[in-house]
């Protein structure tokens, strides 16, 4: 479970991976102001998986941005593992991009010219690791998405949902405290979504990372520790498992509840 | 692989790095596995330097004849070797200008990893400028072969042997050198504006 996950460190009680304060970002469009994000407080715990729901154009794609320092916030402040992200230079940006953030994107973003192996790596290589570690470990994460066999295969010779796991596998590369993950399973078809929302959650469980996901689908709801509700920039409500396992139950929604997006 | 996620108290910042021969081999790669896309871009810079090493050859040509060029014939050549270097600037611009853009949501993917503006920029001069240096031995061949032909076409073949061959080694070196510059100069402006991009609005990006 990723709550007793948690609770195995060591500073149990305020052992907060990310938090968020007065978290604001505007954008100016034709001379007119977008509240993309209106002063958002969110505390996320170390071990949680997290769900951000809304829909399109709700600031979660924003918030996600924020969170990974992919982006700059107009104002307010986020803190990852109590490192203020405001203080640092491009310089340390990246470093916490390549070790203590893990990103998975709708779109796979695996790097067209380079074999699984290769992009698996490569967070590695900008790591510092010594080219051994790195076809080491690179093939022990491949092994583990289920990809043992695939090494050496360029993005384009791989399915959608095996250059899904190429992408987890390249996020746990510097085996980061948090994955963000950016609707993982909207270019996927239903049963692959499972799977890789499954193989997302038993990562979470194995190895304690935080997992924060923006998403549409139904089913990260249900094996969620939290679901954070965004609506135009603010944050609508948040509930925890229990309550949201009553909604969503166990009936099978495969065919009733396609996401719409 | 039984490292647990990091935790708060081993928490701190330090810097990533990308050593030369890493940098090298993934430019090389990008050339190679794109090489159709590479040969396109390249096209440009061949077309220049194949032109200005014409024109350098039958100036070098023009003075292993003998005879001194008249003044008009010396203008001449110099405003024909100013205009292939335009011609070259401009191609050469296009074309890596178009094959950075075509790449930002690499860029910003790159960038999610972990690399800073710095990796970004060294990565797209050092396969610009390989793509340089090919393409303007490629353009370079061409030309000169181009020269060659209209030669032996008008039955004066002896005057290629008889050319000025150091004034021509010298517009060689230089035609190389010029193709290999412009089309890393070309390249650092769109390098440095997609590097310089938050990483959210490279990927947001779409050509």
């Amino acid at each position: 479970m990723a709550t007793s996950a948690a609770a195995n460190h060591s500073q149990m009680l305020e052992d907060y991976v990310v938090r968020t304060r007065g978290l604001t970002k505007i954008y100016v469009m034709g001379g007119e102001e977008l509240h993309a994000l209106d002063n958002v407080a969110l505390d996320i715990k170390r071990g949680e998986y997290i769900s951000i729901m809304g829909p399109s154009g709700s600031g979660k794609s924003t918030l996600f941005n924020m969170i990974g320092g992919l982006d700059k916030p107009t104002s307010g402040t986020v803190y990852i593992n109590e490192t203020d992200m405001a203080q640092l230079d491009a310089a340390e940006l990246a470093w916490i991009r390549c070790r203590t953030v893990g990103y998975i994107f709708q779109t796979f973003n695996l790097i067209p010219v380079m074999t699984a192996i290769e992009n698996v790596t490569l967070p590695m290589v900008f790591a510092g690791r010594t080219p051994d570690e790195q076809l080491q470990r690179g093939k022990e994460l491949l092994e583990l998405v289920g990809l043992g066999d695939r090494l050496y295969h360029r993005p384009s010779e791989l399915s959608g949902g095996q250059q899904q796991r190429v992408a987890i596998a390249r996020a746990f590369a510097n085996d980061p405290a948090i994955i963000l993950a950016d609707e993982p399973t909207a270019n996927l078809d239903l049963r692959t979504g499972k799977e890789i929302i499954e193989l997302l959650r038993t990562l979470n469980e194995e190895r304690g990372v935080t997992v924060i996901s923006a998403t549409h689908d139904l089913h990260m709801i249900d094996i969620s520790d939290r679901v954070v509700w965004v609506r135009d920039g603010k944050i609508d409500k948040i509930e925890d498992r229990q309550s949201v396992d009553v909604k969503v139950g166990h009936v099978d929604w495969e065919d009733q509840y396609r996401p719409t997006n | 692989m039984s490292a647990k996620a990091q935790g708060a108290n081993e928490f701190r910042v330090g810097r990533v790095e990308l050593p030369w021969s890493t940098a090298f081999s993934i430019s090389k790669k990008n050339i190679m596995v794109r090489f159709g896309r590479a040969m396109i871009t390249a096209a440009g810079i061949m077309l220049g330097i194949a032109f200005l090493v014409s024109v350098f050859t039958s100036k070098a040509i023009l003075m292993g004849s003998g005879e001194p060029p008249s003044p008009e014939q010396e203008t001449r050549q110099t405003w024909l070797i100013v205009m292939s270097l335009l011609v070259c600037s401009v191609g050469i611009c296009n074309s890596m200008f178009m094959s950075v853009t075509e790449r930002f949501r690499e860029i910003g993917t790159m960038k999610c990893l972990g690399a800073v503006d710095a990796f970004v920029v060294k990565l797209f001069l050092l396969e610009s400028g390989m793509l340089g240096l090919l393409g303007s031995l490629i353009g370079a061949i061409a030309g000169f072969l181009v020269v060659c032909v209209v030669h032996l076409l008008k039955r004066q073949l002896g005057q290629i042997a008889s050319m000025d061959w150091a004034y021509f080694g010298m517009g060689l070196v230089e035609a190389l050198v010029i193709g290999m510059l412009l089309s890393m100069a070309a390249t650092i402006a769109p390098a440095v504006k997609a590097a310089r991009l938050p990483p959210a609005a490279a990927l947001r990006t779409d050509v």
